[in-house]
């Protein structure tokens, strides 16, 4: 029989518990008010205009956030561009057609790309990336492909297409092991059923299994965007730093969390401090929307079965 | 189907046959592609890091600007301080947090912390980096090693909480049944038997979680700050590998991007280590169970 009075610390062992456990939703709103207070200047300053001007000026301290919101959605939109595709076929080379002694090697080979931090990306991007791009890759989209607008202008090297790449290589690991995930829960049944009517092996895979797991991969890419918005010290070091927009993907720019890496040590007025403080507020706000909405997205995926016929 | 019909004559059965093998050649480059950076990025690590290991690399300071030699002795002691204080700091909110979930929680706020613990992962290192700061280094007037351990703390705590969770919940209900009914107490039993159960999990969740946050960068930048000299105490700056290497890539000093690569060379080597630990861990595991 428990002693008399031993309630008493299963109920603080429980209230511990409890408050652990709340600190995590306590950590959510606590980081979103901290970066409220910090950019309260700069939101009294600016206003809404904060997010539309395109003038940033620490001198003039006039400060505006478009050219870094610019250069995260043009980044990360091209980190998107390889990286859904390239995780996409993948995850459907594992799950559908590698041998299974090779499955296992490839699946640790991804994890460890994951393994890599930032800034090791970052070192390699500037050293080894970046002359190999400058001199062969860009050289030849600027032949091939001139006359589009996006492949026109001078090149540096450092550059908005440099950092997609970057954030690209950065962000398969995790598109590639969701889609896995995904295409695992396709139930064998689809495929079965489409390799009965005489399927090829790219029909099985296009009617049976992509066609079921689109809102799953849809939702892997987001997740994939979300990690991609916040790509920080890799991309800090290849895009250029620039607070431009240009047309040109070879022309340098700069992003939300690359002008708050950059200089926000430097930051010597409080208006300074505070327009970087916006940033980061807006920078969370996105990354906190986009990886709900990947949540919400891929849970909706994992729970029923939804065989569509149409 | 809303594809064309499908007329089976020889030509079109070869047809969609070469078409077939081409997607799985298509594929096949594709995973490729995928796993080609991380040889290319450990070959350059070997290759430009390697041959400036020595000695002085691990137990000299860094010398100043643009002198050449010196080494990032007082930066790789600095990570592993950092490490021990997010340890220290993270660690606990995510067990009991885990605890909580796995032996608490209903299923409704389970569900929302989980919710909410998915979405704070997602949460971009460096926003940990300006929240810390705020909370830490002004108050406090000055960048210090406490405001760095508690970011890269922070950044642990949905990730052992995720990880605790998952394998507390695999301890069979029985062993519950079985201590609650020869009278202990809740706390008592899941300390003792679940926890003690799954004690091995917990752990590998700690080093993925190490893992995780041994690289990072960015939270640093305005908490740790970074050093060039030994920090004698927690309430100076303090370096850390990650910073050391950023700041020497982008240095204009041939000396210093060598240095920089060595460094770049051990911080990915301790990840490794951390991460072969945990595959080591977890294969025993599955094993008993």
């Amino acid at each position: 029989m428990p002693a008399p009075g031993s309630r008493g610390p299963d109920i603080a062992f429980k209230w511990v518990a409890m408050f652990a456990a709340a600190m995590i939703v306590v950590l959510i709103v606590m980081v979103g008010w901290e970066l409220y207070y910090g950019s309260r200047l700069a939101i009294a300053k600016f206003g809404a205009g904060f997010l539309w001007s395109s003038e940033w000026d620490p001198v003039l301290e006039r400060f505006g956030a478009l050219p870094f919101i610019f250069g995260t959605l043009v980044s990360s939109l091209i980190a998107l561009l390889i990286a859904v595709p390239l995780g996409v076929a993948t995850a459907l080379f594992l799950t559908e057609l590698a041998p299974l002694k090779m499955r296992q090697p490839i699946i640790i080979a991804i994890e460890m790309l994951a393994a890599v931090p930032s800034v090791i990306f970052g070192l390699w991007g500037i050293f080894v990336l970046i002359p190999w791009l400058r001199d062969s890759l860009f050289v030849w989209l600027k032949r091939f492909l001139g006359f589009l607008p996006l492949f026109q202008g001078p090149i540096y090297g450092l550059s908005m297409l440099a950092a997609g790449i970057i954030i690209a290589i950065m962000i398969l690991p995790i598109v590639t092991s969701i889609s896995r995930e995904i295409l695992r829960s396709v139930p064998n049944l689809q495929r079965e059923a489409a390799y009965a009517l005489g399927a090829t092996r790219w029909e099985v895979l296009k009617i049976a299994v992509l066609s079921y797991a689109r809102r799953g991969l849809f939702g892997a890419a987001v997740l994939g965007l979300g990690r991609a918005l916040g790509e920080t010290m890799a991309v800090t070091m290849v895009i250029g730093n620039r607070p431009q927009i240009s047309a040109s993907l070879f022309a340098p720019g700069y992003t939300l969390a690359s002008v708050v890496a950059n200089e926000f040590t430097e930051a010597t007025t409080d208006l300074y401090q505070s327009a970087l403080f916006e940033i980061g507020l807006v920078l969370f706000a996105v990354a906190i929307l986009v990886n709900a909405a990947a949540q919400v997205m891929l849970k909706s995926m994992s729970g029923s079965g939804p065989v569509k016929v149409n | 189907m809303t594809e064309s019909p499908y007329l089976p004559t020889p030509q079109f059965a070869r047809w969609r046959k070469a078409k077939s093998s081409a997607v799985t050649g298509i594929l096949v480059a594709c995973a490729l592609a995928v796993i080609a950076p991380l040889f290319l990025v450990i070959y350059f690590l070997l290759e430009k890091g390697f041959s400036s290991l020595d000695w002085n690399f691990f137990t000299q300071l860094p010398k100043p600007t643009g002198e050449v030699g010196g080494g990032m002795a007082n930066a790789i002691v600095g990570s592993v301080v950092l490490l021990a204080m997010a340890t220290v700091f993270g660690v606990p909110f995510g067990i009991f947090g885990g605890i909580y979930l796995a032996e608490y929680g209903s299923d409704r706020a389970n569900n929302w912390i989980r919710f909410a613990a998915d979405v704070l992962n997602g949460v971009p290192s460096i926003v940990w980096g300006m929240v810390v700061y705020l909370l830490l280094v002004v108050p406090f007037k000055g960048f210090s090693a406490y405001a760095g351990g508690v970011a890269l703390g922070l950044m642990m705590v949905p990730l052992v909480m995720r990880t605790t969770e998952e394998v507390l919940i695999l301890v069979p209900q029985s062993y519950r049944e079985a201590a609650l009914a020869l009278g202990v107490a809740r706390w008592k039993m899941i300390v003792v038997i679940v926890v003690r159960t799954a004690l091995k999990g917990i752990a590998t969740g700690v080093i993925i979680a190490l893992a995780r946050i041994a690289g990072e960068t960015a939270p640093l930048l305005f908490t740790a700050l970074g050093n060039t000299f030994w920090s004698h105490n927690l309430k100076e700056p303090i370096s850390a590998l990650p910073l050391q290497i950023f700041a020497y890539g982008l240095s204009p000093y041939d000396d210093w991007h060598r240095q920089a690569w060595a460094g770049a060379l051990v911080l990915m080597a301790l990840i490794i280590v951390l991460n072969v630990t945990v595959r080591v861990l977890s294969r025993d595991r599955s094993k008993t169970d």
